[in-house]
């Protein structure tokens, strides 16, 4: 393990920012801290680097507790949302700040520094200060900066939050292969789940109040959400609140069987746009409503239906499966889900999940 | 970026004025009522006292300068300036670091302390050191009594060297703070905590990192607590003997040489080293502003460029 939290938690005065959150990150891993404004994620973060001390818990880095070490002598590369250069150095003096530091003799410092502006295509700018650099430059000097002293773990917060969409893109593939270059031990925060799933080999997902809610591969917390928060702030995710009649689970015309709960139960369940199947065959699946409107998303199109009771589910599919079903705004259609979650309610086990692919609905839930 | 706003507003003359322009009336009446004040009370009397200190001849002027007393006053100011500042720079230094970069109770009290001798009248300054170290003073038992540490060592302070500089301590203190404080707190501590994760111990963090990122801050302050200490009057005479060669600066000397019948052309020739030192205080200043500003403009010019030739590449 190359860092492990044990049951951290970090107040300032009355607010929690961190509660009770114990993970651990693989030697090598990408990992991304994900959560909305507030979560605790940057202040886990800076846990580790040392800038801030635990309230409660343990942290380790490669199995030593490093609670009581300062942050100088943690050998961590930090990487500040608004970067931190130093405005009175140039680019070359910036990276070489943490290698004069540490007393490296200097041919190996030009060395060193020489390797890292290549590596990270600096070449040239060297004589540059930071205010003549660009923000996808600037990023990278911060982060050609912390790798400089060659740190045992990668610390990032929001590296990509100061930078324009366009750039964006861009910097997260080119951190991506950065990390399969280096292979150093690297976290990144982020408020952007997109750029969490694209990047990251393992998710962190923290709510806000700072609670650790799910950890886990991209795939695993997107197809699996263990509750509803993350299901909601992964993607998006229709989630129902139903009730249960004669072990049928409904909400105005959709139900769902759940064979041997008792009557009055409230449960909710979600499911991706993807699992809702629309056909312009009325006859073909059980549910009927109509196509309110379409969302261009690029390749994909997003759709949003809207059942008879008003209740609106969105949909999702490809440009051509939109034009091969001859679909259009307004347009009566009939519709199936194909997969859905029970999701946890408070202080509840997450419920299994469903899958329908390719079955004929159930009829029990026909006539409610 | 006042700068900006007329080169863009330059080549596009139109006969229309935009809209939040006042009418050309009001004005050129207030630009005129400004020049006018500025003439009046400003440049009038700066040359006034060059005319005067000249008016008896460059000959008569030099020899008035190079009068025993007056060249002691001089060097007397410069002494007091020479102590005063670099203890002001290390305490203003120490005390907007403080503010800017911890949170502690009784801050607003320290930034309310700090600016104490902004609001007291000078001369109330200087009687506090007189109330303190006098005949009757608090400290005076402690420093003067017969084993007293400043009795052995034939050192007084009230009506000598020492007060003066007290004093002049005391009225200059809020210069450097008050110069650094926002811009160390604009600065923020993010370069700093950059460096301690670099490995960085305290003190090569200020070194390396604070103190350059507010350098030109700390110029200014320096040059106007300088300035002060050169020019301070009230708190000084106070505490001073006013004796003519021993503890008379350049302002004491001015003001003694103004009382004289006939040193009326003599005190205008001190006043006018003064009123140069003033100029070159601005001057310096100028100076300092405009290079902080050219720096800026240099590298967003540089940054438009590399943009254009750059900006498309993949990183």
């Amino acid at each position: 393990m190359s860092i492990e939290l044990k049951s951290v938690t970090k107040s300032f005065g009355d607010t929690t920012a961190v509660n009770n959150v114990s993970l651990s990150v693989k030697e090598g891993e990408l990992m991304a801290l994900l959560g909305p404004s507030g979560g605790g994620k940057t202040t886990v973060l800076r846990m580790i680097a040392g800038l801030e001390v635990p309230t409660t818990g343990d942290i380790f880095i490669r199995g030593q507790r490093v609670n009581d070490i300062p942050v100088r002598k943690r050998n961590i590369g930090f990487v500040f949302q608004g970067y931190a250069l130093f405005k009175n150095m140039t680019v070359q003096k910036n990276i070489a700040f943490g290698l004069k530091i540490k007393k490296w003799k200097r041919p190996d410092i030009a060395a060193r520094v020489e390797e890292l502006l290549k590596l990270l295509g600096l070449a040239g700018l060297e004589k540059r200060f930071p205010h003549q650099l660009s923000g996808g430059q600037r990023q990278r000097v911060a982060i050609a900066r912390a790798l400089a002293p060659k740190p045992t773990v990668l610390l990032l917060d929001e590296p990509f939050g100061a930078v324009d969409a366009k750039i964006r893109q861009e910097l997260r593939e080119w951190l991506v292969h950065l990390h399969q270059d280096l292979n150093v031990t690297t976290l990144f925060v982020t408020h952007d789940q997109e750029e969490a799933m694209e990047v990251a080999d393992r998710i962190v997902i923290f709510s806000p109040g700072g609670n650790l809610e799910q950890i886990g591969a991209p795939r695993e917390v997107y197809e699996q959400p263990v509750n509803e928060f993350v299901a909601k702030f992964i993607g998006v995710m229709n989630v129902l609140s139903l009730e249960v009649r004669n072990e049928v689970a409904s909400l105005n015309e959709l139900g769902f069987p759940a064979p041997g709960l008792p009557d009055g139960k409230r449960l909710q369940i979600g499911f991706r746009p993807y699992a809702v199947q629309i056909s312009p065959d009325l006859a073909q699946f059980r549910y009927r409503a109509i196509l309110r409107r379409t969302y261009f998303l690029g390749i994909m199109l997003r759709v949003e239906i809207e059942l008879p009771s008003g209740l609106t589910l969105r949909s999702r599919m490809t440009k051509e499966e939109y034009a091969q079903l001859g679909l259009h705004d307004g347009r009566e259609i009939s519709f199936q889900i194909r997969t859905y979650r029970f999701l946890a309610g408070e202080n509840e086990p997450l419920g299994p999940e469903m899958h329908f692919k390719y079955q004929p609905p159930p009829n029990i839930a026909e006539n409610i | 970026m006042p700068e900006s706003l007329q080169s863009k507003a330059g080549p596009a003359k139109s006969a229309y004025r935009r809209g939040t322009e006042e009418p050309a009336i009001i004005k050129w009446l207030m630009i005129g009522t400004a020049l006018a004040f500025v003439l009046l009370f400003l440049l009038l009397p700066l040359v006034n006292v060059f005319y005067e200190a000249f008016r008896a001849g460059a000959k008569y002027y030099l020899s008035s300068l190079a009068e025993p007393d007056t060249v002691a006053s001089i060097r007397l100011t410069l002494l007091i300036a020479a102590i005063c500042v670099p203890l002001n720079l290390v305490f203003g230094v120490a005390a907007a670091w403080a503010i800017a970069k911890f949170e502690f109770r009784g801050k607003a009290l320290l930034i309310t302390l700090i600016d104490l001798p902004f609001a007291v009248s000078p001369v109330v300054s200087g009687l506090v050191f007189v109330l303190l170290f006098g005949a009757q003073g608090w400290f005076h038992h402690f420093v003067y009594g017969e084993g007293g540490w400043m009795f052995r060592h034939h050192i007084t302070i009230v009506f000598a060297v020492p007060g003066m500089v007290l004093a002049t301590l005391f009225v200059t203190f809020p210069f450097v703070a008050r110069e650094l404080i926002p811009v160390m707190q604009a600065t923020g501590s993010e370069q700093e905590q950059a460096a301690l994760t670099l490995g960085a111990s305290g003190l090569q963090t200020f070194w390396y990192v604070t103190l350059p990122s507010v350098k030109w801050g700390l110029l200014y302050g320096v040059i106007l607590c300088n300035a002060r200490a050169m020019g301070e009057f009230g708190a000084v005479t106070v505490i001073s003997s006013k004796i003519s060669g021993v503890t008379e600066t350049m302002p004491l000397r001015i003001e003694g040489l103004f009382q004289a019948s006939n040193g009326m052309p003599a005190a205008f020739a001190l006043a006018s080293l003064l009123a140069l030192l003033a100029l070159i205080t601005l001057g310096i200043k100028t100076y300092v502003e405009w290079k902080t500003q050219r720096e800026l403009s240099l590298g967003q010019q540089v940054v438009a460029g590399a943009e254009a030739t750059h900006g498309r590449r993949a990183p």
